[in-house]
């Protein structure tokens, strides 16, 4: 017995260990990775870098950041309400048992799993050239909707599922409907998951290159319409490194990216908080 | 092992046939042995049956869960339902309130009749039954919402807006379930942060706002302490002057305490079913006095 016990606190030992080793690994990397932006592009960071618009000597981010806020906002307009809709018809309407919604369920993981450079390419083909959308803002964002809406269905799926059936029971018990108990009772609980989706989304779409070099194009205005061709930051920066000349201004480009990420995501949980503080009265 | 059970399926049905008879012979013994049950005893005789089961096969895919249960529960009693886990009891319960119909796989053969209507029949609303029919599940499963809203949930459900009249009611239900005193302070608190006690009274509460006349109870007290089972007990004894009760128990001396009639179910069978006294002191099968003399079970 005495052996056992001991034996045991022994595994424990080394399983603290283990979880300790492996948290400092990724947090370390992940501190690494901010530290090396952070040392990197705050002393390149200058004035000129926020000029309205952008001219081959100020290399100004501003355009690229329009750009980018543009994009990601357009973007979940048109995928979470398809998203969790999707996810909403999959749990509570769909045969889980039937051919069709198993399709579904494996086009949705299969999708995800798709590098995002296909997506560019068929959005090249199909939004630029066979809709004749040309390198447009519209023809970037239809090409990541398509990109993010499994993640967002996946996510709003298993926080459905989650949901205690004991809470969908009650609702029904007090008859009430399968409306009514979805959208007061399951979607309110869901809400947190469906909401880290999103962000994960959000997050997808700030950091993608792939799919929007061939759809939205690389050009450094501002778009100021649906037709009209930019980039986003993630491109420019891209573009910066690519050319060479401006590596500097693109660690600079970066710190204000990984800034624009931390207020998006705040915002993303301030959104949630309130949804779900309205949901609770 | 077969030969037992079909002696028992014989037995079982010709038990249900001499139901009412034997029951009627019970009462008269009972008034001699418990002359405090008289009253009430009396009265009985008049109740109106609520529910009608007949027949009542009920199958999960192939699985057959309940065998021909024949079964009158009775306006403004408690009817227990006890037996071991898995005897069908449960099951039987939610088929009173179509909560059955959430399993895909459930079908349900027989007759089951509240006030004489059908309620397994196209015509009839299993919403509207299921706001006559309101259930107590076993585990309290208040809405992560605040108190007020987890009481109002039910008349809001069925058009109800004006917010005096809600206040009206949440406050009534409230006092019904008999945790008003504890709770009219924190009624825009979340529900979850009360304890456990409180807040399958607080279920019970949501329950009653939507004004049923039955209450199914799906042993309400297998989760909850010593201390808030006997405030759930004391309150089920007060409801019953206005509700019809249908209570699931694996705690033989929560039945005998608070319900008239007791049911005991075998392997999805209907084995016994009488006054409570009768089914404790002097059961007419032997599977039920094994059970209730814990000898099984």
């Amino acid at each position: 017995m005495k052996k056992q016990s001991h034996s045991g606190s022994t595994n424990s030992l080394i399983i603290r260990w283990i979880v300790y080793l492996a948290t400092l690994l990724t947090f370390g990397s992940l501190l690494y990775i901010l530290f090396f932006i952070f040392i990197k592009g705050i002393p390149n960071i200058s004035l000129e870098l926020f000029e309205w618009n952008f001219n081959s000597s100020n290399q100004s981010l501003v355009p690229s950041l329009i750009n980018t806020i543009i994009v990601v906002g357009l973007t979940l307009l048109f995928a979470t309400p398809i998203g969790v809709f999707t996810g909403v018809y999959l749990v509570e309407y769909a045969d889980r048992t039937s051919k069709v919604t198993q399709a579904i369920s494996m086009a949705t993981d299969t999708l995800q799993a798709v590098p995002s450079i296909v997506y560019g390419l068929f959005g090249m083909l199909f939004f630029r050239n066979t809709l004749g959308l040309g390198y447009s803002v519209l023809a970037g964002v239809l090409t990541v909707t398509i990109m993010v809406l499994p993640l967002i269905i996946r996510s709003t799926e298993e926080a459905m599922i989650s949901v205690d059936r004991s809470l969908r029971e009650a609702s029904y018990g007090l008859g009430a409907g399968k409306i009514r108990t979805i959208f007061q009772v399951v979607l309110p609980v869901a809400m947190p998951g469906i909401v880290s989706g999103v962000i994960l989304a959000s997050g997808r779409v700030i950091g993608e290159t792939a799919a929007l070099i061939f759809t939205l194009g690389t050009a450094p205005n501002m778009a100021t319409g649906l037709l009209q061709t930019g980039r986003t930051m993630a491109v420019h920066m891209y573009v910066l490194t690519n050319e060479g000349r401006n590596v500097d201004k693109a660690f600079a480009t970066a710190v204000v990216l990984v800034l624009f990420v931390i207020v998006v995501n705040a915002l993303a949980n301030w959104i949630s908080d309130k949804i779900l503080e309205t949901g609770a009265k | 092992m077969s030969n037992i059970i079909k002696e028992k399926k014989m037995e079982d049905t010709s038990a249900n046939k001499n139901l009412k008879g034997g029951i009627r012979v019970m009462d008269n013994k009972m008034k001699m042995t418990l002359p405090t049950r008289e009253a009430k005893k009396d009265s009985q005789e008049e109740k109106t049956v609520k529910f009608d089961i007949q027949d009542v096969d009920l199958y999960y895919g192939d699985f057959q869960a309940l065998y021909n249960n024949n079964l009158e529960i009775h306006e403004k009693e408690v009817t227990a339902f006890i037996g071991p886990s898995g005897s069908g009891k449960s099951t039987l319960l939610k088929t009173l309130n179509r909560m059955n119909d959430l399993v895909d796989s459930c079908r349900v053969e027989g007759l089951i009749e509240l006030d004489g209507e059908d309620i397994y029949s196209d015509k009839y609303n299993v919403n509207e039954l299921r706001k006559n029919v309101g259930m107590v599940f076993q585990q309290p499963n208040p809405f992560p919402k605040s108190i007020y809203d987890n009481i109002a949930y039910g008349p809001r459900t069925h058009g109800i807006k004006d917010s005096a009249e809600l206040d009206h009611i949440v406050e009534d239900s409230l006092k019904k379930a008999a945790i008003w005193d504890e709770v009219k302070d924190y009624l825009d608190r979340n529900a979850l942060s009360v304890s456990g006690g409180q807040q399958q009274r607080v279920c019970i509460a949501r329950a009653l706002a939507v004004e049923p006349n039955v209450l199914l109870m799906d042993e309400p007290t297998s989760a909850l302490d010593p201390v808030s089972t006997s405030k759930i007990e004391d309150l089920i004894e007060e409801l019953k002057e206005d509700y019809t009760i249908v209570i699931v128990t694996h705690n033989m001396q929560q039945a005998s305490r608070i319900s008239d009639k007791t049911a005991y179910f075998l392997s999805g069978e209907l084995i016994e079913v009488g006054p409570t006294e009768q089914i404790f002191t002097n059961p007419q099968h032997e599977e039920t006095e094994n059970y209730v003399s814990g000898r099984f079970g």
